[in-house]
């Protein structure tokens, strides 16, 4: 009885505030716009979204997303091995300062990058030292990339990080001890096993920097659409608030697919991609 | 020894790389100027004007009280409900628990306009009471996904030997059960209140009426563009994580003794 009322509260809450917003979500984008003259059941709104501007924001948001995990980690690997090989003393200090900036307001940390990179920012102030004119580095690609590699970087090192201390030593000395050089020892051994760790780094970075439509907004000044800023502003500006479902939903169905498929690949690998943020 | 020296030298840089905005943040914050890159001597202004700016103080006002409120909820269904979902039969468990990974696995931003779209078609007026409840919404996931496996390490046997004994199901749930999942009940505690503190794409969506949280006064803040304001409110939030995250630490270290 009480195992069964226990979880009845949650139940009926997940109904409500999981289930059915993503079902009326899901209603609206596929029926059309108000005094549009079509009424019922229509296709309209994704449509729409297949047209070569919102095509064109779709690619570029994958685009740069895909960058961003990249660059992640190609500078996030290294840092991980760093970390797992450090002292156990001096580890989880430094583990921990890693994690610190992470725990600051995504926002502020955000802002702080428009200091910086500001007109007047420090970095313009750097250069004016050794006489480099003013250089606009705020409201750009770059920027925006910027923003993204430095708020998501720990997502892809943490789990890289946590494979490779779980990692059975002997395999590694076994190698050595056959003869295998150290970039031998990496590429036949280390770098497969930590493979799980890499691929949900990837799934980490790729979800948030996909969807962002605040480091777009604050970094580029609203001058470059991602499909976040795009559902925003249906949803905040324009008032479509049919078109913005169609794409909400397809950034559902996107995101979703990709983390089956990395779950998958993951789950192939072996060990399960475990790693939690936490 | 060149890598040795090559690894040092990495890690500073990645180090420098994070702290250096947080560290520009919090000198700028005693800088005496308007403008961010000029050095113009040292004042508490900034502390000052942040302590009177009424938008700020509302806004942690409502951070805080969001926050509290909804990792209370949050605490009290999650621990119910980890309770049931572990008790359930293996297919209706994978379809609850999957239900339960949906905020977890969404974007933000669909998470949040699918919450405004509920709220805004049953007429309820955006504002306080829509956020919070919002906020119970991503909370709970963690809740339960931090006490389930303290469930899953207790034995079997302990809650049908306290009902054998004569316990009533309430009572061994108190006397049984929930000392062996406290841990668990703590930290998805203080995993809710952190991501609602931390929160702003889905407050953005599910609140109105004036009630802002500190990410949304932020964010309206700086698409104003720079304002030293928040350098100072950015220096005392960093000295708070600190401590928090220090008190968790000790935390963490006691229960693993």
């Amino acid at each position: 009885m009480l195992r069964k009322i226990s979880s009845s509260s949650y139940l009926v809450w997940s109904l409500l505030f999981i289930i059915i917003p993503i079902v009326m979500v899901g209603f609206l984008s596929f029926t059309p716009v108000e005094g549009s003259g079509h009424t019922g059941f229509s296709l309209e709104n994704y449509k729409r979204f297949m047209e070569p501007i919102y095509l064109k924001v779709l690619l570029r948001s994958v685009e740069i997303a895909f960058k961003a995990t990249f660059i992640c980690f190609l500078v996030g690997y290294p840092m991980a091995m760093i970390l797992a090989k450090m002292d156990n003393r001096i580890r989880n200090l430094a583990v921990m300062l890693f994690v610190v900036p992470m725990w600051m307001n995504f926002l502020l940390r955000t802002y702080a990058w428009m200091t910086i990179l500001g007109k007047n920012g420090i970095l313009n102030k750097f250069l004016s030292l050794f006489h480099v004119e003013p250089l606009t580095f705020l409201y750009s690609e770059g920027a925006v990339l910027l923003g993204m590699v430095y708020n998501f970087l720990p997502f892809m090192v943490l789990p890289i990080y946590t494979v490779l201390t779980k990692m059975d030593n002997n395999l590694i000395e076994a190698a050595e001890d056959l003869g295998g050089n150290k970039i031998t020892v990496f590429r036949k051994i280390i770098f497969p096993l930590s493979l799980p760790g890499v691929v949900s780094g990837f799934s980490m970075v790729f979800m948030p920097a996909v969807s962002t439509f605040v480091i777009t907004n604050l970094l580029s000044g609203g001058q470059y659409m991602l499909i976040g800023n795009l559902i925003e502003q249906q949803f905040l500006v324009v008032n479509d608030w049919h078109f913005g479902s169609a794409i909400s939903m397809f950034l559902m169905v996107l995101i979703l697919l990709t983390m089956s498929v990395m779950n998958r690949l993951g789950a192939g690998i072996g060990e399960e991609g475990s790693a939690g943020i936490w | 020894m060149v890598s040795k020296w090559a690894k040092r030298f990495y890690t500073i840089l990645i180090f420098a790389f994070l702290y250096a905005p947080i560290v520009v943040l919090m000198v700028f914050s005693f800088n005496d100027s308007k403008n961010t890159a000029k050095w113009e001597g040292f004042t508490f202004r900034w502390y000052q004007t942040l302590s009177e700016n009424s938008l700020i103080m509302k806004a942690l006002y409502y951070t805080v009280l969001v926050a509290v409120v909804s990792a209370l909820i949050a605490v009290v269904m999650g621990t119910l409900a980890a309770f049931g979902i572990h008790y359930m039969k293996t297919w209706r468990q994978k379809v609850v628990l999957n239900i339960n990974s949906i905020p977890i696995l969404n974007p933000d931003i669909v998470t949040g306009i699918s919450l405004m779209t509920l709220f805004v078609a049953f007429k309820m007026e955006l504002g306080l009471v829509t956020m919070i409840l919002a906020h119970v919404t991503f909370n709970v996931p963690f809740v339960v996904l931090s006490v389930l496996p303290k469930l899953k390490q207790m034995s079997g046997d302990t809650l049908e030997a306290a009902m054998d004994l004569g316990a009533t199901p309430w009572y061994a749930f108190r006397k049984v059960i929930l000392p062996e999942i406290k841990p668990g009940i703590i930290t998805g505690g203080l995993i809710a209140f952190t991501l609602s503190i931390d929160d702003f794409v889905i407050s953005y969506f599910t609140t109105g009426n004036g009630v802002t949280n500190l990410s949304i006064a932020i964010y309206s803040m700086a698409k104003r563009g720079i304002k030293p304001e928040i350098n100072a409110l950015a220096t005392l939030m960093f000295v708070f994580v600190l401590v928090m995250l220090i008190l968790i630490n000790k935390r963490t270290k006691i229960e693993e003794i």
